[in-house]
């Protein structure tokens, strides 16, 4: 993963700097000491760590399919609903609580199959709001299920089996080690040939078709892991506050968190929806009891945002300073005196 | 015509063979029959709504003819969509340029590479800077596309191309809109590829452009091909000064 030199050394194709590789040190320890969190911690900021890793895994999908796929979807409570659904459903037939919540997220990953099928074929506005549709009618159906008792909701009973600190610290290590494992897969995609490929169908999609980009498979690809990453979202969300009530899984304002977060970060940078995760977190933090006028100042940072800094706080700081902490893209160097590259 | 369809697709590398599309009641192309040969660069002029484009599209897989065949080196490629035909060597650019707006020129071109061309690793970043340095992009390698001034987005729809590693190049007016000067330098590249052993279809208005670079021209008029021949020949055609001039269909 170094920067690799031609064998005419013409030039370098930069992956990697210096900055990087310390930035990628710096996260994997960061990681590792998170991974002390319950021995260090109080049970508050436990339980507020859990939410704060389901935000950045959120967010990350949604990037990675909006931001790098093109997918602009305001359905993917879907699989957040979804994940959780099944999660209760496996444990309802006796598998064990928490392989119970991996595999209810794969099953949730397995529905979006068919799903895709049939979405992907839609552009832009169409897909974005066929996909709302989606997940009502995801909801419409989860509560006609009479394990789930309609709107009312069930418990994931099996959860008390575990006392509240073990559940507590047991969610917050999944959490954690979810968050750290989609994060890498996400980064690896990317950097990947997957990563330019999907790019490419985001700017236009006729035009890479046209060099070569088989663009359904890209798609599908990145909407299926968007799918399971919402739904392992879902089932984490599920073992920290254990009830299911389909209004609150399948809600749109889930699709409104995750583009606000990545709208304020950096649609399309890979550092950025981590920041907006970690902005979100803080305003929640602090102004979430406030009811109303929590949600009315998150819709009009959003559209500040969006009108003032539309490539968000990390693609902004990226642009102006050239800042590239963990970069995905390709930058060319041409080596020798007279090839002085400009940009 | 079934005779002269079969014979060439012998002799060519890219064929068209009595190809007909329409889009609902309103039909673009009658029957056209149209061989490039291998090393050949031909130019297709006429005028506006002849058809040519759609041509372009159906060779380069975006369309699908309605009915017709598409042989590339002898074998029938019809139902392979545009990923496909440009994966076996069939590379196009696009009348309004497309560039990847969100990617830098270079990234642009390594796409191109890795997936039309299917090159990996170093091999994909010695074609990528190979086309750039053709096309006289270099310098810009590491600019975002969407930043691209016209002549530069045309270079890099030219450049794109060549990174697929073709056989045939479909440019569908690629020095349009550009000034004269511009258009040498775009012709300049083409004639380099050219040498190369690239085998070109090239849609032109600037006819004086198009004859810099073209052995063969072939002039469209109502979705029909109405001259085929050498340059001089067919520009000195009663028909096609009719298609131009009378703004009538050939007969």
């Amino acid at each position: 993963m170094k920067s690799e030199v031609s064998s005419e050394t013409r030039f370098i194709v930069e992956r990697w700097t210096p900055l990087s590789a310390a930035t990628s040190i710096v996260a994997a320890a960061l990681l590792v000491m998170l991974a002390f969190g319950p021995l260090l911690f109080g049970a508050n900021i436990v339980d507020n760590l859990t939410n704060l890793f389901i935000y950045v895994i959120l967010s990350v999908m949604w990037n990675a399919l909006a931001g790098y796929g093109g997918l602009v979807s305001v359905g993917q409570q879907t699989f957040f609903g979804l994940g959780a659904y099944f999660a209760i459903q496996l444990s309802y037939y006796g598998v064990a609580v928490y392989p119970a919540l991996l595999l209810g997220a794969a099953v949730a990953a397995l529905v979006s199959l068919p799903i895709s099928a049939l979405m992907l074929r839609l552009r832009a506005g169409e897909f974005a709001i066929g996909m709302w549709v989606v997940a009502e009618l995801a909801h419409l159906l989860v509560a006609l299920d009479p394990l789930i008792n309609g709107e009312t909701g069930v418990s994931l009973l099996a959860l008390n089996a575990f006392s509240p600190n073990t559940r507590r610290d047991d969610n917050y290590w999944l959490a954690l080690a979810s968050m750290a494992v989609l994060l890498a897969i996400v980064f690896a995609l990317l950097r990947g040939r997957l990563g330019a490929s999907v790019q490419a169908i985001r700017d236009d999609e006729d035009a890479a078709t046209s060099v070569g980009v088989k663009v359904m498979r890209g798609k599908w690809i990145i909407f299926f892991l968007a799918a399971f990453g919402c739904a392992l979202a879902g089932t984490l969300w599920l073992a920290t506050s254990i009830t299911f009530q389909p209004n609150t899984y399948f809600g749109v304002q889930w699709a409104a968190y995750m583009i606000f977060m990545v709208l304020v970060g950096g649609l399309g940078t890979f550092e950025g929806p981590i920041i907006g995760a970690v902005i979100f977190f803080l305003i929640e933090f602090f102004f979430g009891q406030t009811g109303v006028w929590y949600l009315i100042g998150l819709g009009a940072a959003a559209t500040l945002f969006a009108l003032f800094l539309p490539r968000g706080l990390w693609g902004t700081i990226e642009d102006k300073f050239g800042l590239r902490l963990l970069p995905v893209g390709y930058r060319l160097r041409m080596l020798g005196p007279q090839r002085a590259n400009t940009d | 015509m079934q005779d002269t369809a079969a014979s060439s697709v012998d002799s060519g590398l890219l064929v068209g063979a009595g190809v007909y599309k329409s889009f609902g009641a309103l039909s673009v192309l009658e029957g056209v029959n149209f061989t490039l040969a291998a090393n050949e660069a031909v130019g297709i002029v006429g005028p506006n709504g002849a058809g040519k484009t759609t041509l372009l599209n159906v060779l380069a897989g975006a369309y699908r003819p309605t009915t017709g065949t598409v042989y590339f080196e002898g074998s029938d490629v019809t139902t392979l969509d545009a990923a496909e035909r440009c994966r076996i060597g069939i590379a196009r650019s696009h009348q309004i340029p497309r560039p990847f707006g969100g990617m830098t020129v270079f990234e642009n071109c390594f796409v191109a590479a890795t997936t039309g061309g299917n090159l990996s690793g170093q091999r994909a970043y010695q074609c990528t800077v190979d086309s750039l340095e053709q096309c006289q992009m270099l310098h810009i390698a590491n600019r975002r596309a969407e930043t691209l001034g016209l002549l530069d987005r045309k270079r890099l729809e030219l450049a794109r191309a060549l990174a697929t590693g073709p056989r045939v190049l479909l440019l569908d007016e690629i020095g349009g809109g550009l000034t004269d000067e511009e258009a040498n330098h775009l012709v300049e590249t083409i004639q380099i590829m050219r040498s190369r052993g690239l085998a070109i279809v090239w849609i032109e208005h600037i006819v004086h452009v198009l004859m810099r670079v073209v052995e063969r021209l072939v002039c469209m008029d109502a979705g029909r091909i109405i001259a085929d021949g050498k340059p001089e020949a067919v520009i000195a055609d009663a028909a096609v000064i009719d298609a131009y001039v009378g703004g009538k269909a050939a007969p």
